[in-house]
């Protein structure tokens, strides 16, 4: 508030659509204050831009308090920008200085094919969910609440995990665009919690299997995920997700199969 | 004039629900599958709803604007949900949770609705507990509870500063699960811009690809619309950027009444305005009333000083002073409005002079840092990036921001509109709250209407319209529909003014806050009246929209949602001019008590104002749905 202004050069991905080809314009941002947000800087480059009668900057962005997961700009190289545990939208330009050459993104990955400028396709993510990203529970045929309990420290493991904002900075941060994290992170929350016990093993095997088929690499142990995500949410939750994964590989190896189950 | 029967059942109150599920006519499970029926959202209302109807065997398609239905804006809620479990052993029931709304609300809310909303309450959390939500706990294992504003119970679920995100990620698998099962087609980057009527009834809509702008016509059986809240109207607010009126106004246009435009609440505890560019406001949730204080000084000339340097006896706690059975838990509204008075004096605080502080001093020295940061942690850091201060040391600055419309479209009973086959859920119908939302409800809402309300209700309807009658999308309805989305489409790419969208927004934001706000008066309402019809004309005439109609245009998109807060702005100056009392956030400077409270009319307004579109030029009709209270009295709120 009340605090000096300064100036900073933007170096932007410019992409007119799917599968065209993009380049990096510069702009200038002119009279940046401190206490803006970076996207707020972006609404005020962009708004020069429609003055003038040019297409804005196109990036993607809603609630602004980090917690959709829409926004997702890679800054200087790093997804969500120079500051660890936020969004890009929680990235203030008090990070930056007079004079700041500043390199603008999108998220880069083959499963997420840019759709314009810095805006990406991320729609791989909700076929990973639909593959099995749910407890079964149809509405109206659940238990009372307290009639299972949880034990606290089981419950908070399970909500560690289940904070993510399923933006894809994992993927966008990992050298092989794996998206072990955000598959981990929903497998975990589900597979701690005793709800989640029945499909534990046939979500774990669908939802991987779905994260292959759809373009996404290996993981390789770099961990660079955990260190981007907004919600520095653990790559131990990897590790979690392997056991499980290959429990359930041996499980369904040997399982018997049910019986018919035929009826009156 | 339209016909507003709310329909609500005979009977007494706690009766009406369970005798109107027992009487809703049924469909065949073999028919099921021949009705379609459009939910345009997927926040926790549309989702929940979707997933529940494709459950029945309804055949549903979904529509939201966002890249993926997790995005919509319930998932910012931070506090809780409430639900009478009375688990706290501490005297909360079913009728104590409707009667706490219902006070809440200032008598302004329809009773029956009320009721039912308390009475399903317990089954939602039920409900998300199986779907893995993962709600906070007891060491025991059992789920934990809190305080939320307006109820002297502890009744609040929450899953750290994050229930609404987990609610919704609970709601959207089961959304996925539908998906997957084949049970639901779901439309992403898909914007509803018009609603189709045939013969009178809700047949389709008109929808238009945010990435290809493609424009396509969808038929369905029934149309509901859980698009969320408006309060975007004002540009500066605690919403997504993205959240709009569009859907709901575009209806209101094709003959749904618009309840209650000017209730909106402003929540009392959000982070203070600090610059021009500024485009978001961040809420910093209601749980933080639960143990800050909030204060300014005593004297005006003290309100730059730093906090800690003002004695104790200097500070005024002015809730605590003023309300000392609710303190710091008053309602939203009442709370906000105790800080916009206190800023009047001039002893706000910051640079601005419209901030109050909310002190962490005392639970500090009560619960230890690590006790406060246990449970409000995340809520601490949100406030640590947006200001660069560090509330565990210093107290933080909050000032009211609009949060959350309690008007919206007229609903009857079962969740529909006046216009027969239209439903209207969660945020974007008028029902359960009335003039102020008890903090920690509009999940509830959201949920109960999705869940365990919808479900049963639009059987009524669908029972009565035969199996495979759809309209076909060939239909000069349909085409009329496309033909007035393209129109304006063209219209607003044709303008090629000099301004940007935002700088319109901007101004309509101010206009509608001067207005509109906190406090009211008839000067500033007719003001306001004269303002917003020349600043739509120099919007027409003067914006900027670059790109074409054919692609993901950004511009294009926020010129759409813009173009319908001018024209809903107007109306909820409208409304707020004809309401000629105070009620709940409704604060008309001339009603009042001589302490600053609110002077409700019963006599002259104890309805609900319905107000119909009579076309473009023409002032809108205004319908009154009259408010009959049979279980609870009205008396005038006193939360002292």
């Amino acid at each position: 508030m009340g605090a000096k202004t300064f100036n900073v050069t933007l170096r932007v991905w410019r992409q007119s659509g799917p599968g065209q080809p993009g380049r990096f314009v510069e702009y200038a941002a002119t009279g940046v204050n401190p206490d803006m947000s970076f996207l707020e800087m972006l609404d005020v480059v962009n708004d020069g831009l429609t003055a003038k009668g040019e297409e804005p900057i196109a990036f993607a962005h809603d609630c602004r308090e980090g917690i959709c997961g829409t926004c997702s700009l890679t800054i200087d190289g790093k997804p969500h920008g120079p500051n660890q545990g936020v969004a890009s939208c929680q990235t203030y330009m008090r990070s930056y200085r007079e004079g700041d050459r500043i390199v603008v993104e999108p998220f880069r990955a083959r499963a997420f094919p840019v759709v314009k400028d810095l805006v990406t396709d991320r729609s791989a993510f909700d076929a990973i969910q639909q593959a099995g990203g749910f407890i079964t529970a149809r509405t109206g045929s659940a238990p009372e609440a307290n009639s299972v309990p949880v034990p606290k420290d089981v419950a908070d493991l399970a909500m560690d995990a289940a904070q993510c904002i399923g933006c894809g900075a994992c993927v966008a941060a990992c050298k092989n665009s794996s998206a072990m994290l955000f598959v981990a992170a929903k497998v975990s929350h589900l597979g701690l919690l005793p709800q989640g016990q029945p499909e534990r093993d046939s979500r774990v095997l669908a939802m991987v299997s779905t994260m292959d088929g759809l373009g996404f690499g290996s993981c390789t142990n770099q961990y660079e995920c955990s260190a981007a995500c907004p919600k520095l949410i653990s790559h131990d939750f990897i590790a979690r997700m392997n056991r499980d994964y290959t429990k359930a590989v041996f499980r369904s190896a040997f399982k018997p199969a049910p019986a018919d189950a035929g009826g009156a | 004039m339209a016909q507003l029967d709310p329909r609500i059942p005979q009977g007494d109150l706690h009766g009406k629900w369970l005798r109107h599920k027992a009487a809703i006519p049924l469909v065949n499970p073999s028919n099921k599958r021949k009705y379609e029926v459009i939910v345009v959202g997927a926040g926790l209302a549309g989702a929940s709803a979707s997933a529940s109807l494709s459950e029945l065997g309804y055949r549903v398609s979904c529509f939201v604007f966002h890249d993926s239905p997790r995005r919509a804006h319930s998932i910012a809620a931070q506090g809780g949900i409430n639900a009478a479990k009375n688990y706290q052993n501490d005297g909360d029931s079913v009728h104590r949770l409707f009667y706490d709304t219902v006070k809440g609300g200032d008598y302004r809310s329809r009773e029956a609705n009320v009721h039912r909303l308390a009475e399903v309450s317990a089954a939602i959390i039920d409900q998300c507990v199986a779907q893995g939500v993962p709600f906070a706990r007891e060491y025991g294992g059992l789920l934990a509870n809190r305080s939320f504003g307006g109820a002297q119970v502890s009744r609040t679920f929450y899953a750290r500063g994050q229930t609404g995100q987990q609610l919704l990620l609970g709601a959207y698998s089961a959304l996925s699960r539908g998906i997957a099962a084949g049970a639901i087609t779901l439309h992403t980057q898909s914007e509803m811009l018009d609603l189709v009527v045939v013969g009178g009834h809700a047949k389709g809509i008109i929808v238009r690809n945010l990435v290809t702008g493609v424009v396509t016509r969808h038929a369905a059986d029934a149309v509901i619309l859980a698009t969320g809240g408006y309060g975007n109207v004002f540009n500066l607010s605690t919403y997504a950027r993205g959240s709009n009126a569009t859907a709901i106004w575009r209806a209101y246009k094709r003959g749904a009444c618009f309840a209650n435009p000017c209730f909106t609440q402003i929540h009392p505890t959000c982070i203070p305005v600090t610059g021009d560019y500024q485009s978001k406001l961040t809420l910093m949730s209601e749980s933080l009333r639960n143990d800050g204080r909030i204060w300014v000084p005593k004297r005006n000339e003290d309100r730059l000083k730093p906090p800690g340097s003002i004695a104790e006896a200097d500070r005024d706690y002015y809730l605590e002073r003023i309300y000392p059975s609710f303190g710091n838990l008053c309602p939203r509204d009442v709370a906000s409005r105790a800080a916009k008075r206190v800023c009047d004096e001039g002893r706000g605080v910051g640079e601005t002079g419209l901030g109050v502080y909310l002190d962490f001093a005392d639970a500090i020295g009560r619960l230890g840092e690590a006790g406060v940061r246990e449970r409000y942690g995340n809520l601490f850091d949100i406030y640590h990036e947006i200001t660069n201060e560090n509330a565990y040391k210093v107290p933080m600055r909050i000032f009211p921001a609009v949060h959350y419309t309690m008007g919206g479209l007229w609903v009857d009973y079962n969740l529909m509109s006046n216009v027969p086959g239209l439903f209207v859920l969660g945020e974007a119908n008028f029902s359960d709250h009335g003039a102020n939302r008890l903090g920690a409800s509009a999940l509830m809402q959201g949920l109960a209407d999705g869940y365990f309300v919808l479900p049963y209700t639009v059987a009524g309807y669908l029972a009565g319209q035969k199996p495979g009658q759809r309209p076909p999308v060939d239909g000069p309805e349909f085409a009329q529909a496309e033909e007035n989305v393209k129109t304006m489409t063209g219209r607003l790419l044709s303008v090629k003014g000099r301004e940007p969208v935002s700088h319109f927004h901007k101004r309509l934001g101010h206009i509608m806050w001067q207005s509109c706000g906190m406090a009211r008066n008839r000067e500033g309402l007719e003001k306001g009246l004269a303002q917003i019809p020349a600043l739509r004309a120099e919007f027409w005439s003067n914006v900027s929209v670059p790109g074409s109609g054919a692609s993901f245009n950004q511009s294009l998109e926020q010129a759409g949602r813009v173009a319908d807060f001018l024209e809903l702005g107007e109306l909820m100056c409208r409304d707020a001019l004809a309401r000629e009392e105070s009620c709940g956030c409704h604060f008309r400077e001339e009603h009042q008590y001589p302490d600053g409270e609110c002077k409700r009319d019963d006599v002259n307004f104890a309805h609900v104002a319905a107000w119909e579109y009579a076309g473009d030029g023409n002032p809108p009709v205004r319908n009154v749905e009259p408010l009959v209270y049979e279980s609870v009295k009205m008396s005038v709120r006193n939360y002292k």
